[in-house]
């Protein structure tokens, strides 16, 4: 409980602290200019359709990589977690010359909501990949083999056999991802073009806060971004422990 | 549990003493990230010098509202090298820095740059003036004023050099809205405005010259034009007060000005502010030069321009993003 309150609690605190110092009235009024909820809505939609595009996909990866042999399986799933290691600014430099006016594949994506979305499913990929991987390990093929005997086709199977049991796993990953990706800065902030309520993020937007030291501004935005992520992370808890409420009857 | 308590405790020692080890002969350097390559080469001369010998000058460079905040939170610096006046006199406002640090033969200023646009190769859109910037079609990269302090420069560039040509402040901020309308995206920096650039977007970037000078360097196809009328950059230096009681600081705080040290900085295309330490770059004079104080273009320093353009609400420049935004 020390190291969660050093590590996590204090600093939150300190910054639920700093932006109270006009007052409630003035901490709302920050949080509520045009520019910031225009920033808010549009980043609060592109992590929403982040983790959504994630839980597909990166569902499908775990699956490939738990239930598929071909060779270089081992280096796939090492790289999986490479956008994890790669410092975010590097990857938004990476994404802006790969999917940029001047990219090798003739898609340019950078300056829209588009690119936003690209370099925030690049950075929250793992996520999903890395909860699911083990309990699809865990799951007994056994299961889907005896729905199969009895007459299930492959997606009946998938659908009323794996799917219940991978959800729980994949509630978390989306989670994960929905949260990083409200707070990612450094591969947005390229790739964005930052245009005030058109392509500014609200990571980005707080930044700006700060450096035109109005730092009260950017704490109000940036507590009620917390607030909301942890609204949203307490109602995947809670609907995941609904679904799972069987398990310990 | 222990364990981690007793490695963290011992690394906070350890840091502590390694920060509280200076002495006399060394100097703690805080600035702005572009000039880095200059301050490495004037440091390692200065160590050449009588006066420098046996001086060990740490480093530390980062944005410059950044670093100004950090030394304002307790970051040890004996010099602060920064992009804008106003960073500085923020630390002066904390009493880090004496109000009085502008007060030298140089005004506080160690180099000068100007507001210049890079073009792409043969200038194939004819931009040469601040009127083409938003002729239909024209697509202009500046960085973000409110992230970037830099960016600042060009967007009072933008608007004396219409007082200057004899528009009324009115006009002058009416060209902005314009102007604004033509920026398809706003960097967070003045590097990754460059960077934004290279890769191809935009018809014309805003920026300082010595990143014109940076990017012809680095390979950039691009080449530079210096409107006839445009802004003056002045970057300050000044020491601390901890930086006022050691010899080994004010020692170099005065070798900025050397020839040598003038010397440096134009070899990294900054204007040195010492007249013959130019080197071998040409730096073509502007016949409509002015600066962020010329009073009657209606640029009344920093503080009254910041307050006036680029307050994060009520600025105008705050208003054009609004309306332009919507």
């Amino acid at each position: 409980m020390g190291y969660l309150s050093i590590v996590v609690l204090l600093p939150l605190a300190a910054l639920v602290w700093a932006s109270r110092a006009g007052g409630l009235d003035e901490l709302w009024r920050q949080a509520t200019q045009p520019e910031a909820v225009a920033a808010l809505k549009l980043t609060l939609g592109l992590a929403a359709a982040c983790a959504l595009v994630n839980a597909v996909f990166g569902t499908a990866i775990a699956w490939v990589l738990v239930r598929d042999r071909f060779p270089g399986r081992g280096l796939v799933d090492a790289v999986i977690d490479l956008p994890f290691a790669l410092p975010t600014i590097v990857a938004g430099l990476t994404l802006l010359a790969l999917y940029g006016p001047g990219g090798p594949f003739g898609i340019d994506v950078a300056f829209t909501r588009i690119g936003i979305l690209f370099a925030l499913l690049f950075v929250t990929l793992p996520f999903v990949v890395r909860a699911v991987q083990p309990v699809l390990l865990e799951l007994d093929e056994e299961m889907e083999q005896a729905a199969a005997s009895l007459g299930a086709g492959p997606f009946s199977v998938f659908r009323r056999i794996v799917f219940p049991n991978l959800l729980p796993a994949i509630l978390s990953g989306v989670a994960l991802a929905f949260a990083r990706a409200i707070g990612e800065f450094g591969a947005v902030v390229l790739i964005s073009g930052n245009l005030p309520f058109k392509t500014e993020v609200s990571s980005v937007y707080i930044f700006q806060q700060v450096e035109s030291d109005n730092t009260t501004g950017a704490a109000a935005v940036s507590v009620l971004l917390l607030l909301i992520s942890l609204a949203v992370l307490l109602g995947i808890g809670a609907f995941r422990r609904w679904r799972t409420r069987h398990d310990h009857v | 549990m222990r364990a981690i308590w007793v490695a963290l405790v011992g690394m906070a020692l350890l840091a502590g003493s390694a920060a509280g080890g200076s002495t006399g002969g060394s100097v703690d350097l805080v600035a702005y990230s572009t000039p880095k390559d200059a301050y490495g080469k004037i440091i390692s001369a200065f160590q050449k010098t009588k006066a420098g010998s046996g001086t060990s000058i740490s480093q530390s460079y980062g944005g410059s509202g950044d670093q100004a905040r950090a030394v304002a939170a307790g970051l040890r610096a004996d010099l602060v090298a920064l992009s804008l006046a106003p960073d500085i006199d923020l630390l002066a406002g904390k009493g880090i820095v004496p109000k009085s640090w502008a007060a030298n033969a140089h005004r506080g200023i160690v180099s000068d740059s100007v507001v210049v646009f890079v073009v792409r190769d043969g200038n194939p859109k004819h931009i040469k003036g601040w009127g083409d910037l938003i002729k239909p079609g024209v697509q202009v990269i500046t960085p973000n004023p409110f992230t970037s302090g830099g960016a600042r420069w060009n967007v009072m560039a933008a608007y004396g050099a219409q007082r200057r040509a004899g528009k009324t402040d009115k006009q002058a901020v009416a060209y902005l809205y314009k102007f604004f309308k033509h920026v398809p995206v706003q960097p967070d920096s003045a590097r990754n405005a460059l960077a934004i650039f290279a890769q191809g977007k935009g018809d014309v970037l805003i920026t300082y010259e010595n990143e014109a000078i940076y990017a012809e360097k680095k390979g950039v196809h691009t080449e530079y034009k210096t409107p006839k009328a445009t802004l003056l950059i002045e970057t300050p230096v000044a020491l601390t007060r901890s930086g006022m009681k050691k010899p080994a600081a004010k020692a170099f705080y005065k070798y900025l000005w050397s020839t040598t040290a003038q010397k440096a900085f134009a070899a990294q295309g900054y204007r040195p502010v010492v007249k013959g330490a130019s080197g071998g770059t040409r730096f073509y004079k502007p016949p409509g030069l002015f600066t962020i104080s010329t009073a009657k273009l209606g640029l009344n320093g920093w503080t009254k321009v910041n307050r006036r353009f680029f307050h994060p609400q009520k600025g105008i420049v705050a208003k054009i993003e609004k309306t332009i935004g919507h």
